[in-house]
């Protein structure tokens, strides 16, 4: 017995997993922010085909409805996806101040050269 | 016979053109030995055109760092030219460059590694909010019992330093607001720090770089930087090259 939610699932998730694949294949994504993607898709599809282990799972939580289970993969992992990139743009904008110092002393330091050689 | 100090004048400036030529030369009265260099965190205006008029050097950023970025760029420019002490100085006119000498003094005779000009340290009738006023009491408060030397003004960036703690800034510093963590940092890894009294003039032109959203996002700030700063590790606060 498949429910209209569970194909539905199924199908999204596989189509993710692909779609991300394929991303990457094409070097649109890079591996390292793939991988949590990858495994949201993952998560999404065995839960929606296994629904046993959705069941155990919710029974785990203290949950009666699967669902409720699955919204919070979901929110989990959007979470995870946010704090990720909270922890990435921190260090990209130590990198941008860091280049654009070093930007800024070498460009002075060519107009200086510039000057000196006529 | 020893040959002179280096000595290096920071003007951070971000939209200042209409104060910065007056800074320049109150500074070549105060201290014509010093060179001076205006560190240009790409303004809109023509603060870089006016700097470069008065025939200082000028480093420009090609986007905005704030006042912390600005400033550390010119100590990375100190310690790559190898300067032996260096001074930084507001564009806007708020310091009184006839105090540098002043700053300086205790750096020359080795006294101290930073050398701080305080509002506070006399009563000189500085007026700001009673909240702001509040608010710099306890953090320097705090920051003194920390670091065991005493602090009445975290937040001046009229500040005076040797070449070591240029070193030390030209590899570690704070991004915004960074005055009462920069001293909390300098504190915590034993330099010598020494208040001077100053008095702050209105500034030239402008406006102050704090609003609404700032006054109330600062002391969360830093009370937070403060928090991080205590809990690293000490060698972690020299960040490997």
């Amino acid at each position: 017995m498949h429910s209209r939610p569970q194909i539905v699932a199924v199908f999204l998730s596989l189509l993710t997993v692909i779609v991300i694949f394929e991303m990457v294949r094409k070097k649109r994504l890079k591996e390292e922010y793939s991988l949590l993607w990858l495994i949201l898709g993952i998560v999404v599809f065995v839960l929606s085909l296994w629904k046993k282990l959705l069941f155990t799972i919710s029974g785990l939580f203290g949950v009666s409805d699967p669902n409720t289970t699955l919204f919070f993969f979901g929110i989990f992992f959007m979470l995870l996806f946010i704090f990720h990139f909270s922890v990435r743009i921190s260090d990209l904008s130590e990198r941008t101040k860091s280049l654009t110092q070093k930007l800024a002393l070498l460009e002075n330091d060519l107009q200086k050269t510039k000057e000196q050689t006529g | 016979m020893e040959s002179a100090p280096k000595i290096l004048v920071i003007i951070p400036a971000y939209n200042e053109a209409p104060s910065i030529a007056r800074v320049i030369d109150e500074i070549r009265a105060s201290i014509p030995e010093a060179d001076v260099v205006v560190i240009n965190d790409a303004s809109g205006d023509s603060t870089a055109l006016v700097a470069k008029t008065k025939g200082v050097d000028v480093v420009s950023h090609v986007c905005n760092l704030g006042i912390g970025g600005a400033v550390q760029t010119g100590f990375r420019y100190a310690w790559e030219k190898e300067y032996d002490m260096a001074i930084q100085v507001d564009a806007d006119g708020q310091h009184n460059p006839e105090d540098i000498p002043k700053l300086l003094m205790p750096i020359v005779n080795q006294e101290a590694d930073v050398v701080i000009g305080s509002r506070y340290l006399e009563d000189r009738k500085y007026k700001t909010s009673f909240a702001r006023r509040a608010g710099i009491l306890l953090f320097s408060q705090f920051i003194s019992a920390t670091i065991h030397q005493r602090i009445t003004d975290t937040t001046s960036g009229f500040r005076a330093i040797n070449k070591r703690v240029i070193e030390f800034f030209s590899k570690e510093y704070p991004v915004d607001f960074p005055d009462a963590e920069a001293l909390l940092l300098l504190g915590l890894l034993d330099f010598k720090i020494k208040e001077i009294p100053t008095t702050m003039r209105k500034r030239a032109s402008g406006t102050s770089s704090t609003s609404i959203l700032k006054e109330i996002y600062y002391p969360f700030k830093v009370s937070l930087s403060i928090l991080a700063t205590l809990l690293r590790e000490k060698p972690l606060l020299r960040k490997e090259e």
